[in-house]
């Protein structure tokens, strides 16, 4: 470990360094050894900091590093998604108390018992103070929620949303190299505007990047991660099923080591398989949906339960839950959609998107007489795989890029837009350029119906597209015309920066119908399908 | 003899320029800036006063208008061809007026009082012959050649007026005036520029490019993020390929989106447009209107399984109605839409609308 400065055992830390070199995954002894060590470090040099001077910076990094060793302890439950045990991750100062000595003689629960003590008194003299900026969106949410329906609930904002933030980029390296997964480095020139969010490069494919340690990550989950980074596997629907079927191999080749229980150590072996999935391409609405599904599954399993048993039993939920929320919603969708669709009807859409795909396919059976129109746009022509299929199945379609939709659009009688996530506020993440075509659209007054499933949403809001968003390659920009490369050195010019954005957000005015399973509902219902959800779980 | 030559010589350089005309605007040939083709036109049609044969002003007319009319047939969306001819018939209209004494700027003016009350003003044939005619239309001709080389710069010295400093201005593809514009500002203020690559052609890339060399910095971003980037901006700056009659635009397609996401974020638009593109055009005649271009720019011949059962259209121009346009910058000012057909009654004759 780079910073461990004074360590008591250096044989220890020997053992741990060859364990590291020789990629072979950390026994759960030398792990907790690594973080009983780093936590006495951290407390010594806290100790020192607190006496010496009053930064926000050191007080900001002592909440969240002693709230970190908080979710490690397998003892914990993990369905509440730890708010209550890990809460205080705001960055905002005026830690009063400095830690007691922490004595490795006290047991875990006394010392997590404190813990909250002392995060309690935190919290209760930070609402007093309010003082910074960046405790005020989470403090100012909390007294006004009403206690009895809405738990206060402590956004910590994620990571990638946070690449400007050098303790945020720090605590990420820190919390691979304990999950032994590599760390990807930015690419290029950031826009200034969008310097919060990662920008990776596609070129060279991620194992000349990184070096993947084999043995600790599944390999149906390094084939995942290498797809995902090369844009072999995109759209929200086809990442989310190979995830799940991805977690369904490393399911059935999972054995529980002894004096583990199952509901525990599964959950816990997935963490570091998440982690190197961000790392590829940051997750998306649906996966992260779909991911907490199967940690509440896994963590539901009864301990008397046989590991045969329980292997099965999550294997068919995550069946059931494709099932459930992509091919049979995808029905519901189509069958709600076809009665939108009559004859004579030019429908317009853009990209491809599996499920608006569908949805025409299935009118097409049905007999319905109307044609398609398929807009595009660069760099990535998605436009050009939803042409083919359409084509294959007979349907007579028309092809254009998205500077000519306003062409285009007057012979229009329908929009049909597909959706990555729907946001709380009503708004609809989609592919980048959705929103151009919805208000386009709106100006020669056709409609616009969103097709989305109901896993996708998402309890995230957001206004514009800036704030939360995916970089992609800066070099998919580069085009040769006429044989001549205009922006091929567009790295050497310093006052040159390309734009690749993979998502936008379109207001909910702009759309006027939302076509989900559960039925056709305007934009702005999203929050109570939401709580109904909430309800049922 | 002098004569027959020169009138070869004439006619060959016409044919040269028609077939020029025609090459250029398929895309493969050498791509010629608006002002260019206004100077060569302009030159030209001075040449064919110096050389071509005629006794009087109405002589005079009908062979510029006949060649006029070759001229805009052969590349119907360069729209400054048909100007410059139309402003060439406007002076010498003017000179023959002066000429014969009479104060004609008065009548020329369409008041509805005039149109009621003198109906003989058409029986105007201009059929007298002035010696000093000939001279007069060529140094008038001259004066105007003056004036489209100083267009752009006249348009680039307003730009101080408009830019303030930390501004984030957003353009789409290439205008020449507008690149001069911003390059004029920069030499005060220090602002970013976005610029939308405007596909299939990118021409978005030379401009960002060129800027940047500059020393303005600028982000080059897709089409399809322009709404996406467009709550950010405090400016949309554009050029056009023409004004027409009403104060729309006829420009590069993806400027109608643009505008409609500048009018929802209220953002001003402003267009450089020099007054050689004004055109008294109206937007209605649809067959005139679009322009369209090989659609393997779009669709490429490689997808050749499904190129045969799909239609593809790239269209070149998009339409912006004058509600979405804030302000026009042009070499004699800036003015907002709505006074553009006052603009147009000053440098065209309304009978020359129809060449």
């Amino acid at each position: 470990m780079a910073d461990s400065g004074e360590t008591e055992g250096p044989g220890n830390k020997d053992v741990i360094e060859r364990a590291k070199n020789d990629g072979r995954e950390l026994t759960k002894e030398e792990k907790q050894r690594l973080r009983k060590e780093k936590k006495q470090q951290k407390k010594g040099k806290e100790k020192k900091d607190d006496k010496a001077s009053q930064d926000g910076e050191k007080r900001e990094k002592k909440p969240v590093s002693s709230a970190s060793p908080a979710p490690q302890p397998a003892t914990q439950p993990p369905t509440q998604k730890a708010p209550p045990a890990v809460p205080a991750l705001v960055p905002v100062p005026a830690s009063e108390t400095p830690p007691p000595g922490d004595k490795p003689a006290k047991s875990k629960a006394e010392l997590k018992a404190e813990r909250r003590a002392r995060q309690e008194a935190e919290r209760a003299s930070k609402q007093g103070k309010k003082g910074d900026v960046g405790g005020q969106q989470v403090a100012a949410g909390k007294p006004k929620a009403p206690p009895s329906e809405l738990q206060p609930v402590v956004k910590r904002l994620p990571e990638y949303m946070q690449a400007d933030n050098p303790e945020v980029l720090k605590k990420l390296a820190k919390k691979l190299e304990r999950q032994q997964i590599p760390l990807r480095s930015d690419y290029g020139y950031k826009v200034s505007l969008f310097s919060h969010l990662h920008q990776y490069s596609r070129k060279a494919p991620l194992t000349q990047q990184l070096s993947i340690p084999s043995t600790v990550i599944h390999p149906a989950i390094v084939r995942l991660g290498l797809q995902y980074s090369q844009g072999i596997v995109a759209g929200s629907n086809a990442r989310s099923v190979a995830l799940l079927h991805a977690f369904k191999q490393v399911i059935r080749d999972y054995t529980t080591p002894p004096n583990e229980e199952l509901s525990r150590d599964l959950v816990n072996k997935l963490k570091p398989y998440i982690s190197f999935l961000n790392q590829c391409r940051p997750l998306s609405a649906s996966m992260g949906n779909a991911i907490k599904y199967i940690k509440k599954e896994i963590s539901n399993i009864p301990s008397q339960c046989k590991e045969e048993e329980a292997k099965s039993k999550l294997l068919t939920c995550i069946e059931c839950y494709i099932n459930e929320k992509i091919i049979l919603a995808a029905k519901a969708i189509a069958k709600s959609s076809i009665e939108k669709i009559s004859d004579g009807d030019v429908i317009l859409v853009y990209g491809c998107s599996s499920l608006v795909n569908h949805i025409l396919c299935e009118a097409f059976e049905k007999n319905r007489k109307f044609r398609v129109i398929v807009v595009d746009s660069r760099p990535r022509l998605e436009g050009r795989e939803a042409l083919r299929r359409l084509v294959q199945r007979g349907i007579s379609c028309t092809y254009v890029l998205i500077s000519a939709v306003s062409y285009i659009l007057p012979e229009v009688s329908k929009v049909f837009l597909g959706a990555h996530a729907l946001l709380a506020n009503g708004y609809v993440m989609s592919r980048v350029g959705t929103s151009q075509i919805a208000l386009v659209a709106k100006a020669f007054n056709v409609p616009v119906l969103v097709c989305c499933e109901t896993y996708k949403f998402c309890e995230r809001v957001q206004t514009d597209s800036f704030v939360s968003n995916e970089l992609d390659d800066p070099d998919d920009l580069i085009v040769t015309r006429k044989g001549k490369t205009q922006l091929e050195h567009w790295q050497d010019v310093r006052l040159l920066g390309l734009l690749n954005l993979v998502y936008d957000v379109t207001p909910p005015d702009f759309v006027d119908l939302v076509i989900t399973d559960l039925g056709m509902i305007p934009c702005t219902s999203v929050p109570v399908v939401l709580r109904v959800k909430n309800v049922d779980q | 003899m002098p004569g027959p030559d020169k009138e070869t010589d004439l006619t060959e350089r016409i044919e040269a320029f028609l077939s020029d005309l025609k090459r250029g605007g398929s895309g493969t040939g050498p791509l010629r800036g608006s002002a260019e083709t206004a100077r060569e036109t302009t030159a030209l049609l001075r040449r064919i006063t110096a050389q071509a044969r005629w006794n009087s002003a109405g002589d005079l007319m009908e062979i510029i208008r006949k060649e006029g009319r070759r001229m805009t047939a052969a590349q119907p969306s360069e729209t400054t061809v048909g100007n410059m001819i139309r402003r060439v018939l406007k002076i010498i209209r003017e000179e023959y007026a002066r000429s014969r004494g009479s104060s004609e700027e008065a009548d020329q003016q369409e008041s509805l009082h005039k149109l009621l009350t003198s109906g003989g003003l058409s029986e105007e044939n201009f059929r007298q012959h002035f010696a000093a005619l000939k001279a007069n239309v060529i140094e008038a001709i001259n004066e105007l050649l003056t004036e489209l080389e100083g267009t752009t710069d006249n348009i680039s010295m307003q730009a101080l007026e408009h830019i303030h400093s930390n501004e984030v201005i957003m353009t789409i593809g290439r205008s020449r005036t507008v690149e001069a514009f911003l390059k004029d500002a920069r030499r005060k203020r220090k602002f970013h520029v976005i610029v939308a690559e405007c596909a299939p052609f990118c021409q978005g890339h030379e401009m960002a490019t060129n800027l940047s060399k500059a020393d303005i910095e600028t982000t080059v971003i897709t089409d399809a993020a322009i709404f996406a980037v467009m709550s950010r901006v405090n400016k949309v700056i554009i050029g056009t390929q023409t004004v027409l009659a009403n104060g729309g635009l006829r420009a590069v397609n993806g400027t109608h989106t643009l505008a409609l996401a500048a009018k929802h974020h209220s953002t001003p638009l402003i267009v450089c447009a020099p007054m050689f593109k004004l055109s008294p055009q109206f937007p209605n005649e649809e067959d005139t209107f679009h322009k369209f271009v090989s659609p393997h720019e779009v669709l490429p011949f490689t997808e050749g399984e499904i190129l045969s059962k799909v239609n593809v259209h790239c269209p070149v121009f998009d339409y912006v109605p004058p509600e979405l346009i804030t302000l026009f910058i042009s070499n004699i000012g800036g003015h907002a839409p709505s006074y553009i057909y006052r603009l147009m009654s000053e440098l065209y004759h309304p009978e020359d609308h129809e060449l």
